[in-house]
């Protein structure tokens, strides 16, 4: 049996390691930092690392709904293509910075990439 | 078969299930979202018994030592007393034994609780009067240390509680109080690790006990207090901590005014977490404690994020944004 995406990755350690690199990217991004930035910090985190453990293909609870109503006050606050591509630039990023090679790196890019239309919620 | 106590009743919890699955399957209404540990909308907090290391997985150490868990991740090997988290806000009466002045506008007052409050040094208790009106108080008092709990009461405009205090409130006078509550405080057990304090205004007053609770359990690490303030009037308590810089090597304070630059020698210009953040670029490995005017803590919790620090290692006070804090001033 070959290995998920999520056990070639590193799985709960992974992500563990990748959630404070790819969070503090997104923050340092004054075109992105707005929509991440609430009064809650640490549960903002606990969000990036359920969205890293969903794109590196593990276990989670998203739905396609979730994302759409997760997300809908934000795309009424001007959320548009050009922050998720963003978004996407700094989960690439963060990947490159931990080492993880190119190919897997696509097939995260890939998940994340299919969250699109449901972030956005066309 | 491990017994749960709850809000009066006793229930049975199986060792396959959850403290959560067992509530819930007998109909108590609890707050869950997640059921996986991450949103820790469950929290519940033990009064009694062994919590499950696997139960406080995540949390911070502030909360971990005050019992609260996860309820989703707690499966009880042996019995467990357990309440919601507000259940232990219990009011309590003290007496007025001192007041007076800081500065003209800031009041300390210390009070001789009738039932000694079990709390750790920058926790905040509420203070509520006899008509129902409740504000929160940060506590500046060190529990092995001072006989009294002292809170620092800024005289805010048109502030019922802070003006009735400042102009009204007596010693001997008697008041009612709950709490402890909050989780910005020392913990030991990382003697060695830097800790760095920002506050403003009367956000010094917990950063005061926790300094001292730091310095007198014998922290080896720096331990780095910037106090803030708009007007050099507002600033206080520098002899205390001038002494402890004197008796501490480790200890640095800098007391920074925001308004003009100052013509005292041994104050900074500029914002305290401008000044702590410009001196201090790497708190990788750091503890932070912010106490105070909340778009300084907000602005200062991402700076703090971004040089380094660990989100559990910063610890926040916003004055009168959480709990309370929260209601508006009338």
């Amino acid at each position: 049996m070959t290995a998920t995406l999520y056990e070639q990755i590193g799985g709960a350690s992974a992500v563990e390691a990748a959630v404070d690199i790819f969070y503090r990217k997104v923050l340092s991004d004054d075109s992105i930092s707005d929509f991440f930035e609430t009064v809650d910090m640490a549960a903002q985190r606990a969000k990036q690392k359920a969205f890293l453990t969903m794109v590196f293909g593990g276990p989670n609870h998203y739905t396609g709904k979730d994302m759409r109503n997760a997300h809908a006050h934000l795309v009424e606050q001007g959320l548009n293509d050009a922050h998720f591509d963003a978004v996407v630039g700094h989960l690439q990023a963060t990947l490159r910075d931990l080492g993880v090679p190119t190919g897997l790196i696509d097939e995260v890019t890939a998940i994340a990439a299919s969250t699109r239309d449901d972030v956005l919620n066309r | 078969m491990p017994i749960i106590r709850f809000n009066g009743d006793a229930y049975e919890c199986p060792t396959t299930e959850t403290v959560l699955q067992t509530l819930l399957a007998s109909g108590v209404a609890l707050p869950y979202s997640c059921k996986v540990g991450i949103c820790h909308t469950c929290l519940l907090r033990s009064l009694k018994g062994r919590v499950p290391p696997a139960a406080q997985q995540g949390l911070r150490e502030n909360l971990r030592l005050q019992g609260f868990f996860v309820s989703c991740l707690c499966r009880p090997e042996d019995d467990m007393d357990i309440c919601l988290p507000e259940d232990t806000h219990l009011l309590g009466r003290a007496i007025v034994v001192a007041k007076d002045f800081l500065t003209p506008r800031i009041c300390r007052v210390l009070l001789e609780p009738a039932t000694p409050l079990y709390y750790h040094a920058g926790q905040f208790i509420n203070l509520h009067r006899a008509d129902g009106l409740v504000r929160s108080y940060s506590l500046a008092s060190v529990p092995v240390l001072d006989r009294h709990l002292e809170i620092h009461v800024k005289r805010l405009q048109n502030g019922r509680m802070s003006n009735w205090i400042c102009d009204e409130l007596q010693v001997n006078d008697a008041v009612d109080l709950s709490g402890p509550h909050g989780e910005c405080f020392y913990v030991s057990g990382n003697p060695n690790q830097a800790l760095l304090l920002i506050g403003t205004g009367t956000g010094l007053a917990p950063l005061l006990g926790i300094v001292r609770d730091a310095l007198y359990s014998g922290h080896k690490g720096p331990v780095c207090l910037y106090h803030g303030s708009h007007e050099y009037a507002g600033l206080y308590s520098m002899d205390l901590l001038h002494g402890l810089v004197e008796r501490y090597p480790h200890f640095h304070y800098t007391p920074c005014v925001s308004s003009k630059p100052s013509r005292h020698t041994l104050v900074r210009a500029g914002r305290a977490d401008d000044n702590a953040f410009a001196d201090l670029p790497n708190l990788s490995g750091w503890r932070v404690f912010l106490c105070g005017n909340p778009p300084m803590v907000r602005s200062a919790r991402k700076k703090a994020y971004l040089a380094g620090a660990d989100m559990a290692e910063i610890c926040v006070d916003p004055f009168e944004v959480t709990d309370l804090r929260r209601a508006p001033r009338d």
